[in-house]
């Protein structure tokens, strides 16, 4: 018996904005070794079939979120998802839906960084000296810090735009990715941003376009949940106008550790840096 | 050679509604949500416009009632039916988890990662049960019960 491994078929859709009117499907046939990816795959044909392919990848291991593509029906990473593991014999990639094609698998992501830029994602503060010239850490217990480190997990991939289908059609729709950004930042102990930041997020194309389709938290890599940080955020606003929230005030910063004696064999710390 | 565009546009549109993927129950029932939405906005507006001729006199009134009789429109008043029980329980689940109910709390995401939506899954299938359980009552109604 042979110990080649068998084929697998690749039909990736190639656009060419100089050459091609609209966009095609092209064929390809990899050898599917145990364990190959989807952009190990895509990687094979560019070596050795076809050096025209192109595409955005980094870092291989889910982190950088560069490789999101439309794969057999679904927004994922390519590089987080193996080839037998999606069933049937034949892979079939696209570039994410809901945004313009560059070229092959390329998608221009402009307007999901202007998105993400216009919800101010970082901490507001209304004391901005201590924010410029800092005298320390803003303090921030166990308990606060769970409230929102599941959305501060995004990687910026844009898959969860690619399975909304309000981004489908409006296109003024912040998304899910800027939503859930906005929401981690307002649901951070340390931040006193919400009113600045709620006049980006209430708007007509803002968090009540969102009618909670799931399709966000459905094809998450990270397991950021958007859909439930979009949800938190109404919550958010229909407590604040029935007068339910208390006048947030950012947690203070921590002071300097007394008495403290570290751990034989620890090192010390370096020298504060600013 | 022919000028293309710098970039293809590629929005799904309303394909985006039903189609354009494989996704979970819950995209499914939004544009459920959407399309009996816009049914019972249809169905306002030509409710407002019969009505209205009411004010022609009584004789543009029953002129007006008298075209709704046939079968075809009994067929479209029990569409509207299934389109607000549809709607209307739904709704109601839409609101609850917009005050941020059905679904928990904030947790650290550990693979393999179960969001919120899946928690709140169990209700939107009770929605589904109680529309389908309205939607036999109510044709059992009109077309069996209720037939003169």
């Amino acid at each position: 018996m042979s110990d080649a491994p068998k084929k697998v078929i690749f039909e990736v859709l190639r656009y060419n904005p100089g050459v091609d009117a609209r966009p095609r499907m092209q064929s390809y046939e990899v050898p599917a070794p145990k364990g190959l990816t989807v952009l190990d795959g895509l990687l094979w044909i560019k070596e050795n079939l076809d050096p025209t392919l192109s595409w955005r990848s980094s870092c291989r291991m889910g982190v950088c979120g560069s490789c999101a593509m439309f794969i057999n029906g679904k927004p994922r990473l390519a590089c987080a998802n193996q080839v037998a593991h999606l069933g049937g014999g034949k892979v079939v990639v696209k570039p994410l839906p809901n945004y313009d094609i560059i070229r092959d698998l390329v998608p221009d992501l402009e307007p999901f960084f202007a998105k993400h830029a216009a919800i101010k994602p970082f901490l507001i503060r209304k004391n901005v000296e201590e924010l410029e010239n800092p005298s320390g850490e803003f303090f921030q217990s166990r308990e606060e810090l769970i409230n929102y480190i599941q959305f501060a997990y995004c990687i910026k991939c844009g898959a969860c735009l690619a399975a909304c289908p309000t981004v489908a059609t409006d296109a003024s729709f912040l998304g899910p990715q800027a939503l859930a950004q906005a929401w981690r930042y307002t649901s951070d102990s340390r931040d006193e941003g919400a009113a600045e930041r709620g006049k980006e997020v209430f708007t007509a194309h803002g968090a009540f376009r969102c009618h909670f389709a799931g399709a966000c938290s459905d094809v998450c890599p990270k397991g950021v949940d958007p859909a439930f940080a979009i949800q938190l955020m109404k919550q958010f606003m229909f407590r604040e106008k029935l007068g339910g929230c208390k006048e947030k005030h950012g947690t203070e910063v921590a002071p300097p550790v007394e008495n403290w004696t570290p751990r034989e064999g620890i090192p010390k710390p370096p020298d504060h840096s600013v | 050679m022919a000028e293309t565009a710098k970039h293809y546009k590629n929005r799904l549109g309303l394909w985006g509604w039903l189609g354009g993927g494989r996704y979970g129950l819950e995209r499914y029932a939004y544009a459920l949500h959407r399309i009996t939405g816009m049914g019972i906005l249809l169905y306002f507006v030509l409710h407002i416009f019969v009505t209205g001729s009411r004010l022609g006199g009584r004789e543009s009134w029953t002129k007006w009632m008298g075209g709704f009789e046939s079968g075809i429109f009994e067929v479209g008043e029990y569409l509207v039916f299934i389109a607000v029980a549809y709607h209307a329980l739904n709704g109601i689940r839409l609101a609850l988890t917009e005050l941020g109910l059905l679904m928990g709390k904030p947790t650290r995401p550990l693979f393999p990662y179960r969001s919120a939506v899946l928690k709140q899954r169990p209700v939107l299938i009770l929605v589904m049960v109680l529309a389908a359980v309205l939607i036999i009552a109510g044709g059992l109604d009109f077309f069996l019960l209720g037939a003169e």
